[in-house]
């Protein structure tokens, strides 16, 4: 299967079979996609359109149920009060989900190891290449995987959590007529995750991308039958689109001026390239980014992405796919440190999203919304680390963002699970997420709640979560590139880049500050205070299944131990910098370039300061919200007034939706209801062309009877028509 | 030798296409086709004096394929004949526009 191996330290050891990563989740999606086509055909209970509780049911009644939910139908079921029939294959989709996962995970381990004992040695990824796929001309594409430290970090995430989130679904959708189905897209999902994070070359990782974006379109669809999913679905899937024109576009650029898109040779070929040249491809990257990842000004996809299931959220939504875009940018840190320009646009859009995303997330009610405007304001900050050339920290990011966040939409998934049980056994319809119907929750669910704390600490950037070393060093970064880097030098838009490295740096911990607010919001209100969900439901609340705890635990320690993996030099309570080494092949030298072939000074008082800053900020925002917020006197939802003023105004999320509406949606559909069907459809093509005006026939008619005159039947006469045709012909040949 | 066997056959192949355009008959335009084939066949014969053995193998894939096409051919001016009673091609025009 293979066509070349090139030489390397990881040529003989297990990398050897680095392509079964991909090829497991993907035998799953096989598998599992089979047992749900399998009994479409003979129960029939797989499809939500044949759901058993719709048949006793009139279409206005099920509709008002689904209306209840306003964009996700809660908890693990597309409705409430339904008749649970577990999947018939149920118990073999437990078994096959979760385990190509966990294989994949150990696959991935033993990998890790490998690399680890070549250790300085793998200075070049280890590529491998199975055929090839694309001759065309000059251009050789192949299909090719690349292994090295920046691509296994994301392998070890995404096999790492994606395998317990998975079986974390074992629990949350066990329920669900769907399940096999559920799994098959998830799976999918991770075999489209790894060929991403292991593509040699862009095409390669293209196709990943596509696909992740595919799945995510198929899981925020998943209760297909609400029109509101199937509509966030549709929502991703565009916007996504439009994002991924940018990066095909950077692609064409590298082709027509490199001729070659390889990773590896367009790092040894990218200083031949013209310095505005960089600058457009990196830009139209980041807008490949903007779209993938959830930024300025394509991000209102994310949010109503929460239509899909919360296992969904936590794998595609918060941990994984969403930080392509970093990963990208990482990858091309050979393009992107060459271009001061787009440096610095990539911070000032990241710092932009992280305090806009975090400002909304300040007056959101749905727990999921609230968790996801944290996740678009993260992603913010690792586009600022990696914008500003700091490249481990922007991953480091990633993986302890992957962690907590993961930790919370479980956790959240948790608590949504409990409110629709305790919902579901009194028969009422209300929001099973929405905080205001919640609070007090800690009482029933101590363990989600503790893992939530932990979570929330982190997230906040609290000494020593993890989200406190991965923050601070983003924000420290940025600090101390506005002193001394090429993106300090450079102009951005006329402003010098200090400034803006300064302003960025400022926007940073204002969000930071919003987030410990938002967090320690969203705490207050699920788990403290007074019970709000109601009397008889109160007695049904509960722990989830251990199943579903299992992984919350251990995504709990990861959260906590996460900064343990890039200590930085100030603070010595373990070994320093493993990340920062570990990536130094990768990013190394894209690195130095930007801050001028020296490590960044180490100044204790700056760096004290820079780290107290941080924390006073972190915990600042956790006492206001301590203070400010009263739990107490919440209401329900049901009851509950309609905010005013600004406060309105953050809850409607700046309007953002309807402007899009508005300026985009709106004209477009416009313009092709008038124009396009009514006028060049309807009038040109039907009308003047086919049917015709006015009792005449349109051209196509005329054209179609006078060719019909030409057979007429006659034997003869096509003999004539063939031999003047050949005589022509020959004629021409031999007259010329 | 060459010269004359090659007008020779042109003479044919020339008798032949006429036949086809002109006549009306199914039968005497199959015959005429089949005059056709063989003009070709002396042409290959002819210049096989000339270029090698290999004009002659061509010649038997050519005589096979005629007898199959002759056994086909017949047998669908048969069912003509017995759906319309007649095999004059002016008359047999059923397929048109």
């Amino acid at each position: 299967m293979l066509l070349q191996e090139a030489a390397s330290p990881l040529a003989g050891t297990v990398a050897r079979w680095m392509w079964a990563l991909p090829l497991l989740p993907l035998l799953g999606f096989v598998l599992n996609g089979a047992l749900a086509i399998l009994s479409a055909y003979h129960a029939g209970s797989s499809d939500p359109g044949a759901h058993p509780h719709d048949l006793h049911r009139s279409p206005e009644e099920s509709h008002e149920a689904h209306a209840g939910h306003d964009i996700t139908a809660g908890g693990a079921h597309g409705d409430d009060h339904h008749v649970v029939v577990r999947h018939r294959f149920a118990g073999l989709t437990s078994l096959i989900g979760p385990g190509v996962l966990v294989l994949a995970f150990g696959l991935a381990v033993a990998i890790f190891l490998a690399m680890q004992s070549a250790g300085g040695d793998l200075r070049t990824p280890f590529v491998q290449r199975y055929y090839e796929w694309m001759p065309v001309g000059d251009l050789r594409i192949d299909a090719a995987f690349q292994l090295d430290q920046l691509s296994m970090v994301m392998i070890l995430v995404v096999t790492g959590v994606g395998m317990l989130i998975h079986l974390f679904s074992v629990g949350y959708m066990r329920d669900d007529p769907g399940y096999p189905r559920y799994f098959a897209y998830l799976n999918l999902f991770v075999a489209f995750m790894l060929v991403l994070v292991m593509g040699a070359n862009y095409p390669v990782m293209f196709v990943g991308w596509e696909g992740v974006g595919l799945c995510s379109y198929l899981l925020i669809g998943f209760w297909f039958l609400d029109k509101a999913n199937a509509d966030a679905g549709k929502k991703a899937f565009i916007m996504n689109r439009i994002g991924d024109f940018g990066f095909l576009v950077a692609m064409f650029i590298l082709y027509a001026n490199l001729g070659t898109l390889e990773i590896e040779s367009i790092r040894a070929q990218a200083g031949a390239l013209a310095p505005g040249l960089v600058t457009w491809i990196c830009l139209f990257f980041f807008l490949g980014c903007t779209g993938k990842s959830a930024q300025i000004p394509l991000y209102t996809w994310l949010p109503d992405a929460m239509a899909g299931p919360t296992p969904v959220s936590a794998l595609i939504h918060a941990a994984t796919m969403v930080t392509a875009g970093v990963y990208l940018i990482a990858r091309s840190n050979f393009l992107f440190a060459l271009s001061p320009v787009a440096g610095l646009t990539v911070v000032v859009v990241g710092a932009l999203t992280a305090i806009f995303a975090a400002s909304i997330g300040l007056k959101q009610w749905d727990i999921k919304k609230v968790l996801a405007y944290s996740t678009v304001s993260q992603l913010g900050y690792m586009f600022v680390g990696v914008g500003a050339g700091a490249y481990v920290s922007g991953v480091f990011h990633l993986v302890t963002h992957a962690f907590f966040k993961a930790l919370l939409f479980l956790g959240s998934g948790s608590v949504i699970f409990a409110m629709h049980r305790a919902y579901h056994a009194t028969h009422r319809d209300e929001d099973s997420q929405d905080m205001r119907n919640m609070g007090g929750l800690s009482r029933y669910m101590p363990w989600t709640f503790l893992l939530m704390l932990a979570a929330t600490l982190a997230i906040a950037g609290i000494f020593p979560f993890a989200g406190f070393f991965s923050k601070d060093e983003i924000l420290g970064a940025v600090f101390l590139r506005a002193r001394g880097s090429t993106l300090a030098d450079a102009h951005w838009l006329g402003i010098p880049g200090n400034i803006v490295l300064y302003a960025c740096y400022a926007l940073g911990l204002a969000a930071a500050f919003m987030t410990a607010v938002y967090m320690m919001r969203m705490l207050l209100y699920t788990f403290l205070g007074p019970n709000r969900t109601g009397e008889r439901e109160r007695e049904s609340l509960g722990e989830a299944p251990w199943i579903m705890t299992g992984p919350l635990l251990i995504l709990g320690v990861l959260s906590v131990a996460g900064g343990w993996l890039n200590l930085p030099e100030s603070i010595k309570i373990g070994r320093i910098g493993l990340l920062d080494r570990w990536l130094e092949p990768v990013v190394g030298e894209s690195t130095l370039r930007i801050t001028h072939g020296s490590a960044p000074e180490a100044n204790p008082t700056l760096e004290y300061s820079l780290i107290g800053a941080a924390l006073v900020i972190a915990v600042a925002g956790i006492i206001v919200a301590w203070t400010i917020l009263k739990p107490a006197r919440l209401l329900p939802k049901r009851e509950a007034r309609p905010e005013e003023g600004f406060e309105r105004v953050l809850a409607n999320k700046y309007y953002v939706d309807e402007i899009y509406d508005e300026a985009v949606v709106e004209p477009t559909v416009g313009v092709s209801r008038s124009l396009l069907w009514h006028g060049i459809d309807q009038g040109l093509i039907d009308g003047l062309l086919v049917s015709g005006v006015g009792g005449r026939r349109g051209l196509a008619r005329f054209v179609g009877w006078l060719g019909s005159r030409l057979q007429s039947g006659q034997v003869g006469t096509y003999a004539w028509v063939l031999v003047v045709g050949v005589l022509l012909v020959l004629g021409a040949f031999t007259i010329r | 030798m060459l010269a004359e066997a090659l007008f020779f056959s042109a003479v044919l192949f020339t008798i032949g296409v006429a036949g086809v355009l002109t006549r009306r008959n199914a039968i005497i335009v199959f015959m005429c086709v089949e005059l056709m084939l063989n003009a070709v066949n002396l042409t290959f014969v002819a210049f096989s004096q000339v270029y090698g053995v290999g004009g002659q193998v061509f010649v038997f894939f050519v005589m096979t394929v005629a007898a199959a096409e002759a056994a086909v051919g017949l047998a669908i001016i048969i069912a003509l004949f017995r759906h319309r009673q007649t095999v004059n091609l002016q008359n047999i025009n059923l397929l048109k526009g």
